[in-house]
């Protein structure tokens, strides 16, 4: 098993800027917008680009979300591991809002499909878009796409991506685990 | 960890410390689903649950009934009264009867000590107890504790007393269990022909002097008297069971110190508790009850899991 390094931090830190600048481009100052991370690995990367777009971008009132889909999944009992919740800090409703879905691996599409189904629990949204840090070609099992992305990996199904965050790992960076 | 070391939940007495964390810290999760403006998940959508009900019941039903919708599973009731068990049909009969539309889980009350435990030998279906006779009634003992717990922070190390019928308390056996699985100090008051003779073997102490008893504890939890599983006296009158084991409020006033008071329900105002105690701001009874759902959300959802498809 061996690790070859797709992203490096300063790719993800060049990569974080972009997609706040394409966010930008389309949402303006935010102020019908919502960002939701997918619980648990998308809100690390919700919670970095919303604190870029607040820093570096002077975005003031930035409203963020984090969604657990755990009970929205269509896996129960079809997977070997049961799964396990992490908490929804969502303390407002979606209803009429732009909201941008954020995850840092897009593969089956599965995440997203539990995430829209979730969603409806909140409220009818304006429109929903979808921010992934990677996007996995030819895996998808769904009709899904990403709007917004940072990287396009056409890594084999064998091939596994790893995303790593100062937060859990001291270090930002994206490998692709070759076994 | 995340998987019930059980396939059943048929009482408390089977279950480790590790399933009462993973059950707590998956009802905070359900808690937080029932507060949200659309209360309900659909993770549950092809599992079929039979609330079989063979004694009475209407808060332990409903909360069953309402947790099972919340999660999106099908749910057929059954109360004895309007059955087949009057004509004389078998418990095994009937459980196999309902099973043969499908069911996977059997929520069941029943009158006779370790119903669920034999129906859990004799049929292929998960089984959760919602209180067998004078034995246990294990999402209730859960759901005291998670109440507890969200109160005071936590259980281990808290003294709780139960005050009253413990006798003829499937929850107070429960509750003792539970309390002691997480480290807590239970004593039971009562009268003594109400306290069971063998309670010194599980570790409990009796007090029969209620002052004394609610100055030791942190949490009270206060049973109601079971006139109906009575076959003799076991006190003169219940106004003298009132006046030696009621909780009013000017006991509660002359404590050092407050306390924390509890009631699984039906209560018996003016009996064991009066209206003052039990709509003051010391009582979490209604919270009991909110979250009665939460966790057999999480009760239902955990052994749902381990249903082969």
């Amino acid at each position: 098993m061996s690790n070859k390094t797709l992203l490096n931090s300063k790719d993800i830190e060049i990569i974080l800027h972009r997609l706040a600048c394409q966010l930008i481009e389309n949402h303006n100052d935010f102020s019908n917008t919502i960002l939701i991370g997918l619980q648990p690995r998308g809100s690390y990367l919700a919670n970095r680009l919303a604190d870029v777009l607040k820093n570096e971008y002077q975005i003031k009132d930035l409203q963020l979300g984090l969604l657990d889909i755990t009970f929205y999944r269509d896996d129960f009992r079809r997977r070997k591991a049961p799964l396990e919740a992490a908490a929804t800090e969502m303390d407002f409703l979606i209803e009429g809002k732009d909201v941008v879905i954020i995850d840092d691996v897009l593969f089956s599409g599965r995440s997203v499909r539990a995430a829209l189904t979730a969603m409806q629990s909140y409220g009818r949204p304006e429109s929903i878009e979808l921010l992934v840090l990677i996007d996995r070609r030819f895996s998808r099992h769904l009709p899904i796409q990403p709007d917004y992305r940072g990287r396009q990996v056409d890594a084999i199904n064998e091939e596994k991506v790893l995303v790593t965050w100062k937060e859990t790992h001291k270090k930002d960076a994206v490998y692709i685990e070759i076994k | 960890m995340s998987e019930l070391s059980v396939p059943h939940l048929l009482g408390i007495k089977y279950l480790k410390s590790t399933d009462i964390d993973l059950i707590f810290k998956t009802a905070d999760h359900f808690k937080a689903v029932i507060n949200r403006p659309i209360k309900k998940v659909p993770s549950l959508r092809d599992i079929t649950i039979a609330n079989l009900f063979f004694e009475n019941s209407t808060r332990t039903k409903l909360s069953f009934e309402l947790a099972e919708k919340r999660l999106s599973a099908d749910v057929i009731n059954f109360s004895a009264g309007q059955s087949s068990v009057k004509k004389g049909e078998t418990l095994i009969d009937t459980v196999n009867n309902i099973l043969a539309m499908k069911v996977d889980i059997v929520v069941m009350r029943h009158a006779n000590v370790g119903a669920g435990v034999f129906l859990s030998k004799h049929v292929d279906a998960k089984i959760i107890n919602a209180g067998d006779g004078t034995h246990e009634h294990p999402t209730q003992a859960l759901l005291d504790s998670y109440s507890i717990k969200e109160k005071l922070g936590n259980v281990k190390g808290k003294k709780v007393l139960i005050v009253g019928d413990v006798l003829h308390s499937r929850v107070a056996l429960s509750n003792i269990f539970a309390l002691q699985l997480q480290g807590a100090e239970v004593k039971v008051c009562g009268p003594t022909t109400l306290i069971p003779k063998y309670i010194a073997s599980l570790g409990v102490a009796v007090e029969t002097n209620l002052k004394k008893a609610l100055e030791w504890c942190d949490v009270a939890n206060v049973l109601r008297v079971q006139h109906e599983r009575m076959d003799i006296n076991y006190f003169p009158s219940t106004r003298e069971y009132t006046q030696l084991f009621g909780i009013n409020q000017e006991i509660l006033d002359n404590l050092s110190k407050k306390i924390v008071i509890m009631h699984p329900g039906p209560i018996n105002r003016g009996v064991e508790i009066t209206s003052a105690v039990a709509d003051s701001n010391e009582s979490i009874i209604l919270e009991q009850v909110e979250n009665g759902v939460a966790i057999r959300m999480a009760v239902i959802y955990l052994l749902a899991q381990q249903v082969k498809r």
